[in-house]
């Protein structure tokens, strides 16, 4: 609930942030969108024990958002959010999983904390991608982008329908919690009886909007058929930068460049 | 609950990817055929309401928590299969891309796992036969419990499938399925007893809602071979790449790597690899209390997980460790340096 409705308020800082401009913000959605996917699938394909060779997409990341002025603050309590579901799920590693890797002095690190910690690295990076994508891009673009790509138009035309009532509804949701809230007492009301009646007025509601939007949209000429305007020019400079960045993205996949910075370091 | 990216395999996700792509595809080919041009705004709507619903919750009866809609039966009853099940992919769409639960890649999990299973099995096998027209309240709340039940039973056996399948995490299958089934069978009680409430509600308000919902044949009468058989193909697919990508240890990418550049990523591993379990077992055998091997939780840890292990070495650990600590320490400077340099507002 708390966390939905926080959640919330940090949208607004999203779109925001999508609004900037910046080297990256210029760059073509579905370019975008490829280079996150490729990301993702990089990062997750290591083997479960790897850590130290995913460090190097942190610092891509890292990079991307310096480009592109998105505060590392902001993206690193995002994360943090949802973090727990990780722990609760990768916790149960270290417990099952003893056997031991390596030593470390007098420590002896097992299997399953090696696994845990790469657990909630690999969870950090993915998350923290998809946002930094969304603040690169803005929801809209990344939409577009993906119907581009073969998405299909209905669809497109959902999502953005839907980002565009969700603020509405989300706050006529939020009045009609509050208004509960103030009329009741030592947690009465709040039953599953109150609240099927009070979603039913909701949903009500919604059914009526969504004929007002219907009536709405005819009178602006629907006539079944979507269209979309598209402004997006994917230029040789998009393609060369995002094969520049593949290249270097399965780089760091293929070679583990903490290692070799690592070694360079100890002179070994 | 959602899938993760952080638990997930390349080769699983892919699959799931696929199959909601598919899946995707198949719903809007069908609405748009509908020709029914209320439902894109309807679906919109209700999308967004889906969202509202979320914002206010009831406290669960002997219990004390507290629950809110999940709405997967809501959109299937008021919309029909397919454009609730686009209605639902959109709503992980958002969730996925703005408040980070699941992530690109579990995205194809999650609308797989909590779209295809309502939609596709629970709606059109149980609820439709139990409801009938929704004339009787009784059938209609038995109908909508039931569906919502197997709906979030089926999603639950989903994400374990797609976790034990991914290996990253350490969870016995029979821990996490009796872990996963009895929560989601209360959640699914709560959640089929509150849409009963939401649709008695609405039915007693303004019946002709779902008289009309009812009634829409082109979206009820979904053909079950032709989804049948594309839960076979599915499983087909899905059987067939996990088994490939289960039966050597390189995963997609650095097989793929592997037949691009033409050699493996870890070079020379045979004698390296052999030599250093010889040291770990000796090491072992020096630490008697570690209970190695002989630990009845995880029977066949130790045979399975041994040939996937990288090649430690201690020259590397050690370079790698400073390796990745630098780097991080890099990153964390870069951000830093830029912090103050665009205000967030």
């Amino acid at each position: 609930m708390a966390r939905i409705d926080s959640a919330f308020a940090d949208l607004a800082a999203l779109d925001t942030l999508a609004a900037l401009d910046s080297p990256v913000h210029r760059l073509d959605p579905r370019v975008k969108v490829l280079t996150a996917l490729v990301f993702v699938v990089c990062v997750v394909s290591f083997d479960k024990y790897v850590l130290a060779a995913m460090a190097p997409f942190a610092l891509f990341l890292s990079l991307v958002m310096a480009v592109a002025g998105i505060p590392a603050g902001y993206v690193l309590r995002r994360v943090a959010l949802v973090a727990p579901f990780a722990m609760l799920v990768g916790l149960f590693n270290p417990l099952l999983d003893q056997q031991p890797q390596f030593f470390l002095g007098p420590i002896t690190v097992s299997g399953g904390w090696l696994s845990f910690g790469s657990i909630l690295l690999r969870f950090g990076l993915t998350v923290a991608a998809m946002l930094v994508l969304v603040a690169v891009t803005g929801f809209h673009a990344v939409c577009l982008g993906l119907e581009r790509m073969g998405m299909p138009r209905i669809f497109a035309v959902q999502l953005l329908l839907l980002y565009r009532y969700m603020f509405v509804l989300v706050e006529e949701g939020q009045r009609m919690h509050r208004a509960r809230s103030l009329r009741s007492f030592q947690g009465r009301g709040l039953g599953m009886r109150i609240f099927g009646h009070l979603i039913a007025g909701l949903l009500l509601r919604t059914l009526d909007r969504a004929q007002r939007v219907h009536m709405a949209m005819l009178c602006r000429g629907f006539d079944g058929t979507i269209r979309l305007r598209r402004d997006m020019r994917l230029t040789l400079r998009d393609l060369l930068l995002f094969l520049l960045v593949c290249l270097l993205l399965l780089a760091l996949r293929r070679y583990d460049c903490a290692q070799l910075l690592g070694r360079l370091f100890m002179g070994s | 609950m959602h899938m993760a990216d952080a638990l997930l395999s390349p080769a699983v996700g892919g699959v799931f990817w696929a199959a909601s792509a598919g899946a995707i595809a198949f719903c809007a080919k069908r609405v748009q055929r509908s020709l029914d041009d209320r439902k894109v705004p309807l679906m919109a709507v209700l999308g967004a309401f889906i969202f509202a619903a979320q914002m206010i919750n009831f406290t669960i009866p002997a219990t004390g928590s507290s629950g809110h809609l999940g709405g997967g039966m809501i959109l299937a009853i008021l919309l029909g299969p397919s454009a609730a099940f686009l209605t639902i992919a959109s709503v992980l769409t958002v969730q996925a891309l703005f408040f980070a639960d699941g992530g690109l890649l579990a995205l194809g999990c999650n609308i797989f796992n909590l779209g295809v299973f309502p939609c596709f099995l629970a709606y059109p096998l149980i609820y439709r036969p139990i409801a009938g027209d929704g004339a009787s309240p009784l059938r209609l709340g038995l109908g909508a419990t039931l569906a919502a039940i197997v709906g979030l039973q089926l999603g639950a056996l989903g994400v374990v499938f797609e976790t034990i399948a991914s290996g990253i995490s350490e969870l016995p299958v029979n821990a996490f399925v009796w872990a996963m089934l009895p929560i989601h069978l209360a959640i699914g009680l709560v959640e089929g007893l509150v849409t009963t409430a939401v649709v008695a509600s609405v039915r007693k308000a303004r019946p002709e809602i779902l008289a009309a919902a009812a009634a829409s044949r082109p979206l009820g009468s979904l053909s079950l071979g032709r989804v049948l058989a594309g839960l076979g193909v599915a499983a087909l697919i899905t059987g067939g790449a996990l088994s490939w990508f289960a039966s050597a240890s390189p995963d997609g990418l650095e097989w793929s790597m592997a037949r691009a550049s033409g050699k493996e990523e870890l070079a020379a591993p045979e004698q390296g690899l052999h030599s250093w379990l010889a040291r770990l077992q000796e090491k072992v055998a020096i630490l008697p209390d570690y209970a190695f091997r002989t630990n009845s939780s995880t029977p066949a840890a130790g045979e399975e997980a041994t040939p996937s292990w990288p090649a430690v070495d201690a020259g590397t650990t050690a370079s790698g460790l400073v390796g990745g600590g630098l780097t991080m320490l890099l990153a964390a400077a870069l951000g830093l340096v830029f912090r103050r340099r665009t205000p967030l507002r």
